[in-house]
């Protein structure tokens, strides 16, 4: 400090004390030492995962994040975990949007301590089947996609360091998901990552010139950027719950799905509509076309969870506006990077029920799947009717809860397993959020909605009780044998608000 | 009946049944079925009821059963059974 500078603080300081916290001026690069040379253009960038993990100064305990966009492609997850448990860091949190098949990688760094808390949508494949099984001492928390902004704006999530696999990325962390060679699309999840986490670091296959742009995660949200080989294959985006079907069985449950919306209701010009994942549902999008042109109504925006059908909808000038917090497969990434009306949002905007505007309320119709559904309209898509987890909480209660009309579809029966039955295994999503079930043999309405089921009787639709559903299912399969437990909870299934709704207990052998 | 030969019938498809039978002294069952904890009993009644009324009494027949319905488990189990029986002159009736 110059002696002037001196002589005016202690002045300040004589005449105002409350004043006693300022700074005084040191010299112009005392917060941005980079700029005194060079290095601002690569203070950023590591040469490794490893060096960004030291450079993030993780330690045992901490809570890691990352975001499912390349779904069953993803290259990240499993590799950033191998490099921690390298580092012999343990004990920490894993709060990942949602795990996969693909992560049947991390079982040994759980069995050896590296992870010992996982928060996620779902889970499935052999990660599911050990963690069923009892492999963690600490019970696995499921989220919705909505409800797990709000566990991290209410603190029960709290991230210490986003990895966060992205397709594009600048020198400052601009990036996206919509350029480069391997794209995921939108990166919904990863915004709100990159807007909660204490560290943010960026993996990518490719740094491109500054500035990147789009910038679905901006500059000033970003820590350190890592070149990685591989972030994620995109081919592998839309297998599993994304795929598309050919099965004449699905196509005709989505088939009856597109003649449930066209009798709602709620099929006038401007409606809205997400499709869920899962073939039936995906595939009930094919059936809308020609009901849309029939009609001469549009929708004004859908939903998602955005696939190729409803790209093709968009693009034929049927839907207006798509409003994507994660591309199904690469035909909707790459509408994504082209199409102005194609925007990305967080799933804070999505769904979160705790942010001050949730896109899921604007939605007139959602179709959705489900593993079970029991009597009162209760969901299940989480566990097997064998009491294994093998699905994902996703946003199926939050545009369960903000649509004006929720539709379930599934097969009434799943080889020899009942799909309708007399209590879900586990609850996912409450059946006050679940106004039609459309299975292969019949359409069911929630009592709760008999505006509804008029209407679609009056279109002649096999419309059942869900009771009549249930008889003709275990008629064909049998009365299945009650599940047994153990008594230990290896799961803690979260509501959209974040409450508890259900747990999930270790299965008997 | 009496299985003189191995044989099979079905297939390991999603709701279908691989079932396998060979010449044995005694009756010998081994089922494995991916709805084993929901329909394990149910499935080894219909297979037990199946063999009886065939009037097989000697046997082993290993199923391999990926939640087939009964109907189809019934078809299944009799197929093999008469593939390895070489019988030429069926009683239908018996076969409902």
């Amino acid at each position: 400090m110059t002696t002037s500078l001196n002589k005016k603080i202690d002045d300040l300081l004589r005449q105002h004390p409350d004043l006693k916290n300022i700074t005084p001026f040191v010299d112009a690069n005392a917060t941005t030492p980079y700029l005194k040379d060079e290095s601002k253009y690569t203070r950023k960038l590591c040469d490794s995962i490893e060096q960004a993990i030291k450079k993030c100064e993780l330690r045992d305990g901490m809570t890691i994040s990352f975001h499912h966009a390349f779904r069953e492609g993803d290259k990240v997850i499993n590799k950033v975990v191998e490099t921690i448990s390298n580092l012999g860091i343990k004990n920490l949190t894993l709060a990942s949007s949602s795990l996969l098949s693909c992560n049947s990688a991390l079982i040994p760094h759980i069995e050896a301590g590296v992870i010992t808390k996982i928060y996620t949508s779902g889970l499935r494949g052999k990660l599911a089947d050990a963690i069923s099984h009892g492999l963690m001492e600490n019970p696995v928390h499921i989220h919705s996609h909505g409800g797990r902004v709000k566990l991290i704006q209410s603190g029960e999530i709290n991230i210490d360091i986003a990895f966060l696999a992205v397709s594009t990325a600048d020198e400052q962390g601009n990036a996206n998901g919509v350029s480069g060679k391997s794209q995921c699309g939108a990166l919904g999840y990863a915004m709100v990552d990159a807007q909660f986490a204490k560290k943010v670091v960026l993996l990518t296959e490719d740094i491109v010139g500054y500035p990147n742009h789009p910038a679905s995660i901006r500059q000033d949200q970003v820590d350190y950027i890592v070149k990685v080989d591989e972030v994620g294959d995109p081919t592998k985006i839309s297998v599993g719950a994304a795929r598309i079907t050919s099965n004449p069985r699905e196509l005709m449950i989505a088939r009856y799905a597109a003649d449930v919306i066209e009798y709602s209701g709620y099929f006038k010009d401007g409606f809205s509509i997400q499709t869920g994942s899962g073939a039936s549902s995906t595939a009930a999008t094919r059936f809308l076309e020609n009901r849309m042109r029939a009609k001469n109504i549009t929708a004004s925006f859908a939903l998602g969870g955005i696939t190729a059908s409803i790209v093709d909808l968009h693009e034929k000038g049927l839907v207006k506006r798509l409003l994507d917090t994660q591309s199904f497969d690469g035909t909707a990434g790459q509408s994504l990077g082209k199409n102005r009306d194609h925007i990305e949002v967080s799933t804070n905007v999505y769904a979160n029920p705790a942010s001050k505007g949730a896109s899921v309320d604007e939605l007139d119709i959602v179709i959705l799947s489900a593993l079970e559904i029991d009597l009162d309209y209760n969901v299940n898509v989480l566990t097997g009717s064998d009491g294994v987890m093998r699905g994902a909480s996703g946003g199926h209660c939050d545009t369960a809860a903000g649509a004006n009309l929720t539709i379930i579809v599934a097969p009434l029966i799943r080889s020899r397993i009942p799909t309708v039955i007399k209590k879900v295994t586990t609850l996912v999503t409450p059946g006050e959020s679940v106004d039609v079930l459309v299975t292969d043999h019949g359409i069911a309405v929630n009592p709760n909605r008999p505006e509804i089921a008029e209407r679609l009787k009056a279109a002649n639709l096999p419309i059942m009780t869900i009771e009549e559903l249930y008889q003709r299912a275990v008629s064909l399969t049998g009365e299945p044998k009650p599940i047994e437990f153990e008594d230990k909870i290896v799961g803690v299934v979260h509501f959209r608000d974040g409450s508890v709704i259900d747990v999930v207990r270790q299965v008997k052998d | 009946m009496k299985i003189k030969k191995d044989a099979m019938a079905g297939t390991l498809e999603s709701s279908d049944l691989l079932v396998k039978v060979s010449p044995n002294t005694g009756i010998e069952i081994v089922i494995n079925s991916d709805v084993n904890k929901q329909f394990g009993d149910q499935i080894r009644t219909v297979v037990d009821q199946t063999l009886n009324d065939l009037n097989v009494t000697d046997g082993l027949i290993i199923i391999d059963d990926k939640g087939a319905l009964d109907c189809a488990i019934k078809a299944r189990v009799q197929c093999a059974v008469l593939r390895g029986a070489e019988e030429e002159n069926l009683d239908w009736s018996k076969l409902l």
